[in-house]
């Protein structure tokens, strides 16, 4: 056992923990925030993805106390102010979603992606980096539309602010 | 997984001590590999030595034509390093097909290479680079690290700390891909130096993990183009048969990946 302490989603949180916790378990289960999924449990599927010191890492395949002092950023730390993130606008407006349970990782995913690629973000760019990020019911048409979709739209809101 | 110890360590000196202090401990990197190997149960270590934030075993660099890359560093930062893309494109171009985008950030050179998976990426690397794989306590050529199927040179308890090598003048990877893991069922690299010398390593092929070609690299010593592979023979005896390629059909993609790279170099 032990006391484990992380930033998640901007607040100090700690919590007692087997030295064998996945961070996934942690987050879920300390924190109850139950918005990042085990999925397939074999760090293929992608819908545990979390950001940790601002990459995204597959939440499933890390210790808990390997992220202790980390900054870690959840799906449900994206919203602001009760208004959903760009990305999430754009996977709701581009029905970029059908049962939902990858999408948190879906999301997270996409806000990364974002972030390296910026406006340079093409299809055949969307699709390489969705590797390691599995949907069985869309058949991901409508998730890469999304993903382009919140791309322009932040690149657009970038080049505003400069 | 069964119940382990973690242990961060501050240094090389400390992970070592640490390393040392445990029962059955295991250095724990990136853990791509280990920790899911751990969940199925197929590694128990008592105790695990995180390796990943000592700041000694993290960063490249890049002096003239020599590279240093510590042990620690993820595959996402070989990937978008600038400045060794300046020297050695071939093997930024290789991190970046690692896995995928959440495995690059957290797995590291120095991880995989202590593993020597049998399709991992980097060992044909080090091994066409003939790289120099610095550990705690002292230096080991890449030709007598890889010593077969996730077996190496390392002696229990010592910590690969950072890989060096010159950058060739010309250099270039290429993988067949598993389409489900991304691991190289086959991937070549090669490598042509100033001094005419020619590394041919394999990966995902060898029975016996990451090997050498010969044959090729005498072909490409005479003529270095992918036309100069069409006459060599690649022995499908001492190659892997498994549910994804037989041996025969993995001494084809030798060739045709080395025949790739080599144009992509």
């Amino acid at each position: 056992m032990a006391k484990i302490t992380m930033t998640v989603n901007g607040r100090q949180v700690s919590g007692q923990c087997d030295d064998r916790t996945l961070l996934v378990h942690f987050i879920r289960e300390n924190l109850g925030l139950t918005g990042t999924h085990v999925g397939c449990d074999t760090s293929q599927c992608g819908a545990c993805v979390v950001h940790m010191d601002g990459r995204s890492i597959k939440s499933c395949s890390t210790l808990a106390a390997q992220a202790a002092g980390a900054d870690i950023t959840t799906i449900e730390g994206l919203a602001a102010n009760g208004e959903l993130h760009p990305v999430q606008a754009a996977f709701k407006a581009n029905h970029g979603l059908q049962c939902g349970f990858c999408t948190p990782g879906m999301v997270m995913t996409a806000v990364d992606m974002i972030r390296r690629h910026g406006g340079q973000l093409d299809e055949a760019t969307v699709r390489a980096e969705l590797e390691g990020n599995i949907c069985r019911c869309t058949g991901y048409h409508n998730i890469v539309k999304s993903i382009l979709a919140a791309a322009a739209e932040m690149g657009g809101a970038r080049v505003a602010a400069e | 997984m069964y119940e382990t110890n973690y242990h961060r360590a501050s240094s090389i000196e400390d992970a070592v001590k640490l390393r040392q202090a445990a029962g059955e401990g295991k250095y724990l990197s990136g853990g791509m590999t280990l920790i899911p190997t751990m969940k199925q149960r197929l590694a128990a270590p008592t105790d695990l030595v995180d390796v990943r934030q000592i700041q000694d075993m993290k960063g490249i660099r890049v002096t003239g034509r020599t590279v240093r890359i510590g042990a620690a560093t993820s595959h996402f930062d070989v990937a978008s390093s600038a400045e060794l893309a300046a020297v050695c494109p071939a093997i930024t171009g290789l991190a970046s097909h690692i896995g995928d985008p959440h495995v690059r950030h957290m797995g590291t050179i120095g991880g995989s290479i202590a593993n020597n998976d049998p399709a991992a990426d980097y060992p044909s690397a080090m091994l066409a680079l003939d790289a120099t794989i610095v550990t705690d306590r002292r230096e080991i050529a890449a030709g007598d690290f890889f010593t077969g199927l996730f077996e190496t040179a390392l002696e229990d308890g010592e910590l690969v700390t950072a890989i060096t090598f010159e950058a060739p003048a010309k250099a270039g990877y290429q993988k067949f891909a598993n389409p489900a893991s991304r691991y190289a069922m086959t991937g070549v690299f090669v490598v042509r130096r100033d001094n005419g010398d020619i590394r041919v390593a394999v990966t995902g092929a060898g029975s016996s993990g990451v090997f050498r070609h010969k044959g090729m690299e005498a072909a490409l010593a005479g003529n270095w183009s992918p036309d100069a592979l069409a006459g060599v023979t690649v022995d499908a005896s001492d190659l892997l048969s498994d549910i994804h390629a037989d041996a025969g059909y993995r001494a084809n993609l030798v060739k045709v990946m080395a025949k790739r790279a080599v144009a992509a170099a």
